[in-house]
């Protein structure tokens, strides 16, 4: 069951709307950002000793925390020479008042799917290097992103946090000794990453583009789409994941601001894990 | 999506794809309103293989109550899959793939639905794949904007949508299971056509910017032929033929 929530565009919601438009073409915004500005980002790295990779991320008030626990198991019957990776993501209660306790709802199954995608097809993780035997044992990444802190836009700051605990993950090694799966005590591995994705959350309203929404534009948007892109600015994923119009013009100014954007907070994350990229 | 198609040949050496047809050729269609007795609208929908049932009930009461809005009424969408639509036996209940379509497909209907006609009802729609062969969600939305026509729910526009996808480097449009499997893309777009706007979009694989929007372009293209079949099933069920004088 999917069940509208957004409130209408009536009264409050639309002057709010038209506030932000007046200062969008004024090159503004409420915040005093400009419209193409995204908040500071900052990153942290291997902040939770017991996972095999984690990542704190802010993106101004919002906060995400991603943590990667590795188990070995049977590949899937149809990809027997490649690793398995897991996205879940949850909305806690604590990251605000709008976030209910229990199983995830259609929010948090979207975020936690668009983060899988954006890492999945832009094949960021080399999956046949994480095989210990072919069609047998493979490594299994769960990478489980938490909002802790809910200040809009919780896309763009969990594929960030996301990524960066997959950069600095370390994977435990195991070998296949007389038939049996052990662990190699003290040895580890990197996890192989191919490309470095991010994704850039764009808001729409009438004629202008603004990117990373604070809670107060994501409710005053026309609409939102959020653009994964990988290093070689290719488009990997794209989500609407709002009601409204979208012209096609629209979109294609969307797709040239992303893939700027994207470049930006790409080296963001690269300075911050120490990747080569 | 995730590997390159190593025996499958997807398009072959005169340009023709797995199942014959030109990159630019939809598949055929069969578009039908009225199909279920008890539900207040409905529509059927055959892209090709995929098989797919939409029904619309309401405006009605909210169920449960806590749930209605003082200014317009809430709508609830449901897309689901049997279990036997699939090659591999689909376990019963809602997987994340449904919960996040049927979030997709509901924000796509809210766009065009008069909702603030109706407060304080809800407006439920039910989409049930009964075979899927690609497309599902895109022939799922086509059928339910028809759906909600057919229930008489005032709308500013039918929704008509298709997916452009990519295989062996060639954009194609209306792309089928195999092409989705073995391609390196495959772009749903779902659009309202006389505004000529999108209300659905997603991306699963790679594409260049050019790439994103010339598929955008035969994705419009391709809709604005599924609209006229809409168009004609609404006209076939509602003109009134006289056999009398």
């Amino acid at each position: 069951m999917s069940l509208s929530t957004k409130s209408p565009k009536t009264s409050p919601i639309k002057i709010m709307q038209n506030r932000i438009y007046e200062l969008l073409k004024q090159g503004k915004r409420i915040d005093g950002r400009a419209p193409h500005e995204v908040r500071p980002v900052s990153i942290s790295t291997s902040v939770i000793e017991k996972a095999d990779g984690s990542a704190m991320v802010s993106m101004g008030g919002t906060k995400i925390l991603t943590g990667i626990k590795v188990e070995t198991g049977t590949p899937y019957s149809d990809r027997p020479n490649e690793g398995v990776f897991t996205v879940n993501a949850e909305l806690l209660p604590l990251a605000s008042a709008s976030f209910e306790p229990g199983p995830p709802d259609e929010r948090a199954v979207e975020l936690a799917r668009i983060v899988d995608r954006c890492i999945r097809e832009s094949r960021a993780i080399d999956l046949e290097k994480l095989v210990i035997t072919e069609g047998e044992k493979v490594y299994m990444l769960y990478i489980d992103i938490y909002v802790l802190d809910y200040d809009g836009n919780y896309f763009d700051p969990a594929v960030l946090s996301a990524v960066a605990a997959l950069a600095t993950c370390k994977i435990p090694r195991y070998e296949m000794r007389n038939g049996k799966l052990e662990r190699v005590e003290g040895e580890s591995m990197k996890t192989p990453i191919r490309t470095i994705p991010v994704s850039v959350m764009i808001g729409v309203i009438q004629d202008r583009l603004l990117v990373d929404p604070s809670p107060m534009e994501e409710r005053a948007l026309d609409t939102s789409v959020i653009l994964g892109y990988d290093s070689d600015s290719n488009i990997v994923s794209i989500q609407k994941n709002t009601p409204g119009l979208l012209s096609l013009n629209m979109m294609e100014q969307i797709i040239e601001l992303g893939s700027k954007k994207a470049e930006e907070l790409r080296s963001i994350l690269v300075e911050a894990v120490g990747l080569g990229s | 999506m995730m590997t390159e198609s190593k025996e499958i040949k997807l398009i072959d050496e005169e340009g023709r794809r797995v199942d014959g047809r030109r990159p630019d050729e939809l598949r055929p269609i069969r578009i039908e309103a009225g199909v279920l007795e008890k539900s207040d609208g409905s529509a059927y929908i055959e892209v090709g293989r995929t098989k797919i049932f939409a029904a619309v009930f309401g405006p009605r009461e909210v169920h449960p109550k806590h749930l209605e809005l003082p200014d317009r009424a809430v709508l609830n969408c449901r897309y689901h899959m049997a279990s036997f639509s699939v090659d591999e036996r689909k376990p019963l209940g809602m997987t994340r793939r449904e919960i996040e379509l049927s979030k997709v497909l509901r924000e796509a209907l809210e766009t065009v639905v008069f909702l603030e006609e109706f407060p304080r009802t809800m407006i439920d729609v039910f989409v049930e794949v009964i075979q899927a062969d690609g497309g599902t969600r895109t022939a799922g939305i086509t059928a339910a904007s028809l759906a909600l026509a057919d229930a008489g729910i005032p709308m500013s526009d039918l929704i008509a949508a298709t997916a452009v996808g990519k295989v062996a480097g060639t954009l194609v449009l209306d792309i089928n299971d195999i092409e989705d499997k073995y391609g390196e893309a495959d772009m749903p777009v779902a659009m309202t056509p006389r505004r000529n706007s999108i209300v659905l979009l997603q991306l699963n694989g790679r594409m260049t910017s050019e790439e994103l929007k010339k598929a955008l372009e035969m994705a419009s293209q391709g809709i604005k032929k599924i609209y006229q079949l809409q168009i004609e099933a609404l006209k076939k069920r509602y003109s009134v033929v006289s056999l009398e004088e």
